[in-house]
């Protein structure tokens, strides 16, 4: 077991590592130099080879790479030239008020999606797991920005009940409260659909186990085999699943963000990338490996934790 | 006892449901008939677009601007520079219908080759593709595509490019667990001992025998890639314009909504059905395998 937690916590390093310096390489070693993304397409190129010779970036790149990982553990993230300030503060601030929005969608994507899951998955092929899984597969085909427009032309221009962006300022007129409706919503629905269909697959499974029949045929009351039996089982499987989802709210709500303006770690990305911000690219991207990574170690160990079968052996 | 289904196997089998009948049997899912049908509608808007298309998809009526409602001459009205809505979505599904197919079939060629020689193999030629799949599958998919465009650019290519490498890891390890399951069965190791090559035994004995799982899946990441395209197009990092694509249709026009909200429903209502055409006859053929 200790064996197992250390090789994946071996894994993990291991990963971020290789991942951080794709990063670094992908993004300073790839046609148009650093300087040149820095300075844009206007530049001469005397002004670009100046910055070159400036920075240092005619060196190596594994020298670079390993100046680079130096200084972020250090806790030094590099400059922005987009914002004109050190990465570090900027982040804080936008990893806040994307967790802050993660959270409230987690909070109500785990316990829908567990209900409906089972409701659905306790008895496989009947009305109400039907109506539940269609249901499911198309919020799932609705992409954010689709889902994003359809909730707004009905709460925002139809109804007039919630604002249209979310920048968190308050003079807006809105309170912050109402702000978060609609991105939750969107989160919730995108991403609630696919953990239902996970609870319900597992569900269906469980149902099938010699010892839900041992149940029913003692006597026990449907209800009391959900209740007692079936759930725990049923909320094993799912468990690394629902863990992961905090990957994609984090890290995957670039659209979300883009689409209500929301000033959070997503978008923060988008801009980077739009506008060729390189340290703020590079120390976002490891950002989101690393909490991708951790959340992948954290379910692997949790399942085994919550599984006996694997706990013992 | 043991004999018997020894016997069994000596007789001529049952000759399996050809794929003509299985695709007639699709029928009998309403969840597969209304996915087939969506898809299907949109494959015809695609190739018909350059013959039926009303207008050219880049042409600005400037006459339509002062009232780029819904009209008896466009149809689904125009958008905010006067090009006429109903031809830009039909062009548009013809430039989703290309790129992602092409997408998603790069993808599985290089992700099915990986992981049956990963599966079929083992020892390191399984922990090289695994550990590569790992790292790739640790960058959330979005961030990837980020770091992909704003390196390279944002071209139908880079599109592909950015596609197939988020895809290929995914299609790699389903691959490889199916070809460690079918590699100890006994027409493998038939093939095996009649001396037949490890590259036909992988194309010809492995391969169509994980057909059923991988058409299942390649149903549901034709609709994740669109999404994907999409998404790209909206964040303005899809392809460039004028061309029409649904996701950049959305993002140019999602600023008017208050006033023209038709601009932007009707290119997000036309890449929602796709998806969700693709997604449920994913899930009708699914439920149909699970009945056999």
């Amino acid at each position: 077991m200790l064996n197992f937690v250390l090789r994946r916590l071996g894994q993990m390093a291991f990963t971020i590592i290789v991942a951080s310096f794709l990063i670094f390489a992908v993004s300073e070693w790839t046609p148009g130099s650093v300087a040149r993304k820095t300075l844009g397409p206007y530049a001469t190129e005397q002004q670009v080879q100046i910055l070159t010779e400036e920075l240092g970036l005619d060196r190596p790149v594994v020298v670079r790479y390993l100046e680079w990982a130096g200084n972020i553990l250090q806790g030094d993230l590099g400059y922005s030239t987009l914002y004109k300030q050190p990465v570090a503060p900027i982040f804080r601030d936008r990893l806040a008020n994307t967790a802050m929005l993660a959270a409230i969608a987690f909070a109500i994507i785990v316990p829908v999606s567990i209900l409906f899951g089972v409701l659905a998955g306790m008895r496989e092929g009947s009305l109400l797991d039907r109506v539940i899984s269609v249901a499911a597969i198309i919020c799932t085909s609705l992409p954010e920005f689709a889902l994003g427009a359809f909730l707004s032309s009905i709460f925002v221009i139809w109804l007039g009940i919630l604002p249209g962006t979310s920048t968190l300022d308050p003079g807006s007129g809105w309170s912050i409260a109402s702000q978060l409706v609609l991105p939750v919503m969107v989160m919730v629905l995108y991403d609630a659909g696919y953990v239902i269909r996970m609870v319900r697959a597992s569900m269906i499974e469980v149902m099938l186990a010699p010892y839900i029949r041992t149940a029913i045929l003692k006597g026990l009351s449907f209800p009391d085999v959900i209740r007692r039996h079936a759930l725990r089982n049923a909320l094993i499987a799912p468990f690394t699943v629902i863990l992961l989802q905090i990957n994609y709210l984090i890290t995957g709500v670039v659209v979300v963000e883009a689409v209500f303006a929301y000033p959070g770690f997503g978008r923060m990305m988008l801009e980077a990338a739009l506008n060729k911000d390189v340290a703020l690219i590079e120390a976002g991207a490891l950002v989101a490996v690393a909490i991708a990574v951790t959340t992948q170690v954290a379910g692997d160990i949790g399942y085994m934790l919550l599984n006996p079968r694997i706990r013992i052996a | 006892m043991a004999t018997v289904p020894d016997e069994l196997e000596i007789r001529a089998p049952a000759k399996p449901p050809g794929l003509v009948s299985k695709l007639l049997g699709l029928r009998h899912s309403w969840v597969a008939v209304v996915g087939a049908t969506l898809v299907l509608f949109w494959v015809v808007v695609a190739v018909i677009a350059p013959f039926a298309a009303p207008y050219d998809p880049n042409f600005q009526d400037f006459m339509a601007l002062a009232n780029p409602r819904p009209s008896g001459e466009h149809l689904l009205g125009t958008d905010m520079l006067g090009r006429d809505m109903l031809s830009r979505v039909m062009w548009g599904a013809r430039t989703v219908l290309v790129v992602a197919p092409i997408a998603v079939v790069v993808a599985y060629l290089i992700g099915c080759t990986m992981g049956l020689l990963a599966g079929y193999f083992g020892g390191w030629v399984d922990t090289v593709f695994s550990r590569l799949a790992d790292i790739v599958l640790s960058f959330p998919v979005i961030i990837l595509y980020l770091i992909i465009i704003a390196n390279f650019g944002a071209s139908a290519f880079n599109i592909v490019l950015a596609v197939t490498f988020t895809a290929t890891p995914q299609i790699m390890r389903i691959v490889r667990g199916l070809t460690l399951d079918i590699k100890n069965r006994e027409y493998v190791t038939a093939a095996q001992i009649r001396g037949e090559s490890a590259l036909y035994i992988m194309a010809v004995e492995i391969l169509p025998n994980a057909r059923g799982p991988l058409i299942v899946d390649a149903c549901l990441r034709m609709g994740y890639t669109i999404i994907a395209i999409g998404v790209l197009g909206f964040l303005g990092l899809g392809l460039p314009p004028p061309d029409p694509d649904w996701g950049g249709m959305v993002k140019d026009t999602y600023g008017l909504m208050s006033v023209y909200p038709h601009m932007a429903l009707i290119p997000a209502a036309a890449i929602s059905s796709l998806v969700i055409g693709f997604n449920l006859l994913a899930d009708g053929i699914r439920e149909l395998a699970l009945k056999d």
